[in-house]
């Protein structure tokens, strides 16, 4: 965390405050990356089991996002933070809760996890794996960047939501033909669509938290600009 | 060094309102940067400019050749540590230094495009054009009335009535005559500090000067009459330029529009606040105003 200069303030005190937040996004992360990973395995392996730990642990992270935005606030008050350290808080504020919403996907993706499939429907749930993989890699990745506050690695990921974007676009089509060869089927073949639903959401939070790291180094706001502009923004151009 | 962000076309209209007088008023046309951060510098009018200024008290120099555009009606911040110049640099605007043994300058500050070390100004002149109100409050050991009044009467104004009205419309612009209306011929000691440095103020725009420096003017005040003298000079800049020196950098982001840094007699960015305060283009300026060593 040396680049982001946090221990570099005179005053020891908000040092420390700066980092335990932050020790705390991190471990926030840490926490929504393993909801998801489990939920994915959940489905993939029909683990039951699985699934309902992750159902038990969402709790966790929402406990956790409501006492950064306490830390947060707190430094706020108190310091009146400016420059890089505001734009570290506002990044923060913004990434936890679009992590918090991660973890509720993750959520939902081990609800479908706990429904019990035949075997012959069961070929759905591994149609899901493709897009799962690829968005847990996002997310890894932007959670790494968000640690190093990298953001030529925020945009790389920022990147990869279109791909997702085109796999799950994909997974739709196959998953409408499924509906269409047999009605009977279309209850559990929503579930699925739900499950790649979330996961395409996932992505795009990704792309979000990518947007936050992008906003604390270079200071500018690259939500909702066009793709050269942000280009020429993580360029510095 | 002026940063400045890019153009667009988001044009907007900025009214400056000139309170309390039957002046119309005038409509100033700005330019928003792109993030929306404020307005830029070289879309206002210059009201003073330092051009190359170079000041040394014997063998030091405080002041290393600095150039900056001081903007028109706008509220304009210095801040830096302690020894980098700004208070020597504020005091160069109204000629302050020329009391100083062995301090040389160098370099131009024009007011209106004149220079004001030009050798036919008349400095008595000047410090009516630009008036300076200090860190501590210095009233007169004199009545409320007869400090405001003082400067008027410096210039042979002596007509009750012209007096009477210079007195109640100065007090009222420090925004402290509903607290000492019924107690005009009291002396001015008997004041709070606050009050005391709302009155210096008054006695300051008294002469109606074009420009108002203000050398820490809230550092010796408590937390309320720091915000009632934050929300005069608000009010102020509306007729007058006004350029404050403060340690508060708080401060600083609160009452002004554009802000000067200075470090070790070298202006290192100057920028609108908004800008300055949230993107800072220099490591110097980001590591001075979070507070971390340099």
């Amino acid at each position: 965390m040396d680049k982001l200069n946090l221990g570099k303030h005179i005053s020891g005190k908000f040092n420390e405050e700066l980092d335990t937040v932050m020790n705390k996004v991190l471990a926030m992360g840490g926490l929504v990356e393993k909801q998801l990973t489990d939920s994915l395995a959940a489905i993939e392996n029909s683990d039951q089991e699985l699934a309902a730990r992750v159902l038990d642990s969402d709790n966790k992270i929402n406990l956790l996002e409501v006492e950064i935005d306490e830390a947060c606030t707190r430094i706020i008050a108190k310091r009146q933070p400016t420059a890089s350290d505001l734009r570290l808080i506002l990044a923060i504020l913004k990434a936890i809760s679009d992590l918090e919403r991660i973890g509720d996907e993750a959520e939902r993706i081990a609800h479908v996890a706990m429904e019990s499939f035949s075997k012959d429907q069961e070929h759905l749930l591994v149609s899901l794996e493709n897009l799962g993989q690829a968005v847990l890699g996002m997310l890894r990745q932007v959670l790494d960047a968000f640690a190093r506050m990298d953001q030529e690695a925020a945009y790389t990921v920022h990147q990869q939501d279109a791909s997702a974007d085109r796999q799950y676009e994909a997974l739709t089509r196959q998953l409408m033909t499924y509906m269409m060869e047999d009605p009977r089927s279309i209850p559990k073949i929503m579930d699925v669509m739900w499950s790649a639903r979330s996961l395409e959401r996932i992505g795009d939070r990704c792309q979000n938290i990518a947007e936050y790291i992008i906003y604390f180094v270079r200071g500018k706001d690259v939500r909702h600009v066009s793709p050269e502009s942000m280009e020429n923004t993580v360029k510095g151009r | 060094m002026t940063t400045n962000q890019s153009l667009t076309n988001s044009a907007t209209e900025t009214n400056t309102a000139m309170s309390g007088q039957e002046n119309a008023k005038p409509m100033i046309k700005t330019q928003l940067s792109q993030d929306g951060a404020g307005e830029r510098l070289i879309d206002l009018e210059t009201k003073l400019e330092v051009r190359d200024l170079r000041l040394s008290y014997g063998q030091d120099e405080a002041l290393k050749g600095i150039n900056l555009d001081i903007p028109k009606n706008r509220v304009t911040a210095f801040i830096g540590p302690s020894g980098c110049g700004k208070s020597t640099l504020l005091r160069c605007f109204n000629r302050m230094n020329d009391l100083v043994d062995n301090c040389t300058i160098k370099g131009e500050i024009r007011l209106d495009g004149e220079n004001i070390y030009a050798p036919k100004v008349d400095v008595a002149e000047l410090r009516r054009q630009i008036g300076m109100v200090f860190q501590k409050p210095n009233p007169f050991p004199k009545s409320i009335y007869e400090n405001v009044a003082y400067g008027l009467r410096l210039q042979g104004v002596n007509d009750r009535r012209t007096l009477d009205e210079v007195v109640e419309s100065s007090l009222r612009g420090a925004a402290l005559w509903d607290e000492v209306k019924d107690r005009l011929n009291d002396n001015a000691f008997g004041l709070s500090g606050g009050q005391q440095q709302r009155l210096v103020i008054a006695r300051a725009i008294a002469i109606e000067p074009e420009v108002l420096l203000l050398d820490e003017p809230a550092s010796a005040l408590d937390p309320i009459s720091t915000l009632k003298i934050e929300e005069l000079i608000n009010e102020l800049k509306e007729q007058y330029t006004i350029v404050i020196v403060t340690h508060n950098m708080q401060q600083a982001a609160r009452v002004s529009d554009f802000t000067a840094f200075l470090y070790m007699g070298t202006l290192i960015e100057h920028t609108d606040t908004n800008t300055l305060f949230t993107k800072p283009a220099t490591k110097q300026t980001e590591d001075y105003i979070t507070g971390r060593y340099g």
